[in-house]
């Protein structure tokens, strides 16, 4: 998962803004701190060889020196952000190969959905795409705040309820990732992490069709189950009944999540687990 | 009868808190009977508990910060343990107990112990930089002292009855609303900071006309020291900001305790306006915490260089300039909300454009000690450390305020580790910086050198080896708040970040060492001049500890380092001065207003929190009792006669006369 390994080229250009940000900044920051530490040993009291120079303190060329350093810095780096904004916001397209790929996300007490429209499908905590294509992803939240994260393709987003998210991505190689939930939504956070499955462009509606071949289906009716506060350690699939289940969701047309006090008995086998602890 | 309250609120099959807490209460049942059976109480009660002297209540917010120092920081210690263990396991924390740690770690180390700590340095120091007798309302002082610590009494009961929020230190619904946290966890933390909340405005609008109204003869606006001028900014901010968090908790009060739905899931409620509106307080919050450090470090490194500050007129507007910008920066805490690129990226600069004025301070201090004559004592030593440490947070600061740099960092091990970087690296360092240089003259006794050191070096050293692999367990993607993880990747930078842990808690061990061998030594430490470091302002100008009305007679200033002038000026025309005529001091009574006050304050927040109304309502009536009776004194306060006055200073001159003879003759 780390942030210099990028596999996609929304998380390359973050990293490469990250670096190059760091490095303008350590043009400074680096004489500073050795001007720092130099002038305090130098003039310690100790030392007979320094000049002591009580009168010098005001000097017009130093200040201006001062304030300039820093308000170039600034000038610079506002020029990164400002472009950097534009270019890598979360919702300005990625062009990738391929028709690209509709991804709908809900975040669930405590795992994810995804939910894919155009293919009838949808999978909870694992997201298989193909390499190269671009992904269109719509965000949304059954309860409380998530972040939506997949640290090696770039640029989180939080999903929110009654709200909907829009991030594009794309992974160009094949490989296994890993994502998370990237903010705190309550005592089943941590096991929010998600797998990542990048395939090729041609292994992609292979594994559709596989997926779609499932008995299990996911309407307004199995989402309810599904939002119940628990953690999910296998990795279901589903076939996807209604394309606007997601709409529904994020309308409000189906009602958030119950959080601990309705939960039935997902939560309860789920607080059952703690005594094992 | 008692609402919500029942047995089950104590969490008898959890040990940790229980035993905790159990330790706890005996430690305070212990130190009361101490003080019952040897008699201090009335000592306590007149000189302490209903004083109004700004440098008594000074005293006790910084004993109150240092307190819960220790509470967070065993919540810290606790945290680093359990991530460094919890590789494909549980841990030993379980995810209710983890995240009650970690909600209540963020609330007491920074309403409990960074704000007190502070506001105990400006109620110490500032009536005294400004040549006054006192601060603008002093019974007030004390009311927002004991509402402060009512709020931190809140806090810590939470740990034995019932539970503390479990929803990270800022409480962002919908997590915290009803319907995902049903418990009384998130109702202690609201009324906990309502009610310090009160106090800490109340403090903050003290300081403030303190500043703008109270100053000796002479002591224009650009003769104040430095640090004044910190209090000046850090309280402006106060005022304007901390009326917007407790609105924002009221509303969320309102939610829970009403069924209201101003950000609720439902009924058009909004989370995204709850985000906007914490973080307007949020961000000056921290602000209102670093700036009074750098007030600090402006005095200590002027006094320790033996020079006057570098470009003094260029750190005032810094300091203004900060306080103004700081309100402007708010929505950098959510880039990744997709607020769309033009919002991301005007706050991303003016975020940036702070770093400017702080910038402009660092540079001021560096030259500050240019063709001076550093004396390394431990203040100096923690403010060389804060500068080098300070640069770096603020590298990262700026990192995280390019929005594309923001959607990998947000919320991760890296953004935890900028904000100790900037807290510990600014604030706790200013605030030790800060205690260690004006302990002396509190106290009228110096702290332990080489203990001091020690502290330093243990406290800085172990911050590097924390939060380094925090950065670095960022960059691996690991977010914050994590109960357990099995990332393999992640495992080893939690494992030393719990060996520096380790390390700054012999740190602090080291700094409890110092107080406790300085209190041993004090007759060998005991400052008779009043002035122990070659001090430049007026605080130094009285004796140590000054007397209750600080000085016999206001100070006449005559230019920047008011004491500095004084000192050169005594020197010339040597010490032989005209007989000096003293006349009656009045000073302000003590009052139990402010204790009481609080009292009731603690009742009643502690009925609203378990729903127990009947005592809700006699809370209340108590507390706006105790009001009507302050309000309708007759008699608020007392004459020092002038004979008294004349002994006391003399007495004072006395020694330093002899001190300065005795220097003669060497």
């Amino acid at each position: 998962m780390n942030l210099l390994d990028p596999q996609g080229p929304v998380a390359a250009a973050n990293s490469t803004i990250l670096v190059d940000s760091i490095f303008i900044m350590l043009v400074i920051v680096v004489p500073t701190i050795i001007a720092i530490l130099g002038f305090a040993f130098w003039f310690r009291a100790s030392n007979p060889r320094a000049r002591f120079q009580p009168q010098f303190v005001y000097s017009g060329r130093v200040e201006m020196v001062v304030w300039a350093i820093p308000a170039l810095t600034v000038i610079l780096l506002g020029g990164v952000a400002w472009i950097g904004s534009h270019q890598l916001d979360p919702a300005a397209p990625v062009p990738g190969t391929g028709s690209p790929v509709r991804i709908q996300a809900v975040s669930l007490d405590w795992k994810w959905l995804f939910i894919y429209p155009d293919q009838r499908i949808a999978t909870v905590n694992t997201l298989t795409v193909p390499a190269g294509a671009e992904l269109n992803f719509q965000l949304t939240s059954s309860s409380v705040m998530n972040t939506f994260f997949i640290p090696q393709l770039g640029s989180m987003i939080y999903t929110m309820n009654g709200m909907v998210t829009k991030l594009n991505l794309r992974a160009d190689n094949e490989g296994k990732l890993q994502g998370l939930s990237a903010h705190f939504s309550g005592d089943g956070f941590p096991d929010m992490m998600f797998d990542v499955n990048v395939i090729s462009p041609l292994a992609f509606p292979e594994w559709v069709a596989n997926t779609a071949k499932t008995d299990a289906v996911l309407n307004a009716d199995s989402y309810k189950k599904l939002m119940q506060q628990g953690i999910e350690k296998g990795r279901p699939v589903y076939r996807l009944d209604d394309p606007r289940l997601f709409d529904l969701i994020a309308t409000q047309h189906i009602p958030p999540g119950p959080g601990p006090e309705l939960a039935s008995e997902a939560g309860r086998s789920h607080s059952g687990g703690h005594d094992a602890r | 009868m008692l609402g919500k309250l029942d047995w089950s609120a104590i969490p008898f099959d959890q040990p940790i808190p229980l035993v905790a807490g159990a330790m706890v209460l005996v430690a305070i049942l212990g130190v009361l009977t101490w003080v019952v059976v040897k008699g201090h109480l009335p000592y306590l009660w007149s000189e302490w508990i209903t004083s109004v002297d700004h440098k008594r209540i000074g005293v006790m917010y910084i004993l109150l910060a240092s307190v819960m120092l220790l509470r967070g920081g065993s919540d810290a210690i606790m945290m680093r343990i359990q991530q460094a263990v919890a590789y494909q396991s549980q841990g030993y924390l379980p995810p209710e107990h983890y995240n009650q740690i970690f909600s209540a770690h963020g609330t007491i180390m920074i309403f409990f112990v960074a704000m007190p700590f502070v506001i105990g340095l400006m109620n110490l120091v500032v009536p005294l930089q400004l040549g006054v007798r006192d601060v603008a309302f002093p019974t007030l002082n004390s009311v927002g002292f004991w509402l402060t610590a009512t709020g931190a009494l809140l806090v810590n009961v939470s740990l034995v009855v019932g539970e503390f929020a479990r929803t990270g230190w800022l409480a962002f619904p919908p997590l915290s609303e009803l319907s995902y946290s049903p418990g009384v966890g998130v109702d202690y933390y609201a009324w906990s900071l309502q009610i310090s909340g009160v106090g800490t405005l109340v403090a903050g609008i003290n300081l403030v006309t303190t500043v703008l109204k109270l100053r000796t003869k002479g002591m224009n606006y650009l003769r104040m020291p430095m640090f004044c001028w910190t209090t000046l900014a850090s309280n402006l901010l106060i005022v304007a900001a901390f009326p917007i968090l407790t609105a924002t908790l009221a509303m969320l009060l309102l939610d829970r305790y009403l069924g209201f739905h101003f950000f609720t899931n439902e009924a058009g409620g909004n989370v995204m306006m709850f985000m906007n509106l914490i973080w307007a307080w949020g961000h000056p919050e921290v602000y209102i915490l670093v700036l009074p450090a750098f007030g600090v470090f402006s005095e200590v490194v002027s006094t320790f260089s033996g020079k006057a500050l570098f470009g003094y007129r260029s750190m005032v507007l810094a300091t203004m300039a900060i306080c103004v910008i700081s309100f402007m920066v708010w929505l950098h805490h959510f880039f990744t909300m997709g607020a769309g690129p033009d919002v991301n990226a005007i706050f991303g600069i003016a975020s940036m454009i702070i770093a400017v004025p702080t910038g402009v301070k660092i540079y001021n201090w560096l030259f500050t000690m240019y063709g001076g004559r550093i004396r390394f004592a431990t203040p100096m030593l923690w403010s060389v450390g804060f500068m080098v440490t300070f640069i770096i947070g603020g590298l990262t600061g700026v990192l995280v305020a390019v929005p594309p740099a923001d959607f990998m960092l947000h919320n991760s091990m890296f953004l935890v580790a900028h904000f100790h970087n900037v807290i510990i690296g600014g604030v706790l360092f200013g605030a030790f910086a800060g205690f260690e240089y004006w302990f002396p003259k509190a106290f009228g006794f110096r702290l332990d050198e080489r203990w001091g050191k020690a502290a330093f070096w243990f406290t800085f050293l172990g911050f590097y080896v924390t939060f380094m692999p925090l950065y670095i367990a960022g960059m691996l993607g690991m977010t914050r708040r994590m109960q357990h993880y099995d990332v393999a990747a992640w495992r080893p930078w939690m494992i030393v970040a719990a060996v520096g842990m380790a390390v700054l808690t012999i740190g602090v061990i080291c700094q409890i060492m110092q107080l406790v061998i300085s209190i041993r030594n004090r007759e060998a430490l005991r400052d008779r001049t009043g002035d122990p470091w070659d001090g430049r302002s007026l605080e130094w100008a009285t004796s140590s500890p000054p007397p209750v009305f600080n000085f016999a007679f206001n100070p006449d200033v005559r230019g920047e380092d008011a004491y500095w002038e004084m000192k050169a000026h005594a020197r010339q025309q040597s010490f032989e001065h005209e007989e000096l005529e003293y006349q009656d001091i009045e000073m302000p009574r003590n009052s139990p207003t402010g204790f009481v006050c609080a009292f009731f304050a603690a009742i009643m927040g502690f009925a609203l929190i378990w729903h127990i109304w009947w005592m809700v309502i006699l809370g209340g009536i108590g507390a706006f009792a105790t009001f009507v009776v302050f309000a309708w004194r007759d008699h608020d306060e007392y004459v020092i006669p002038a004979e008294e006055v004349a002994r006391i200073d003399r007495i004072n001159i006395e020694e330093r006369r002899s001190l300065v003879s005795m220097a003669g003759a060497v």
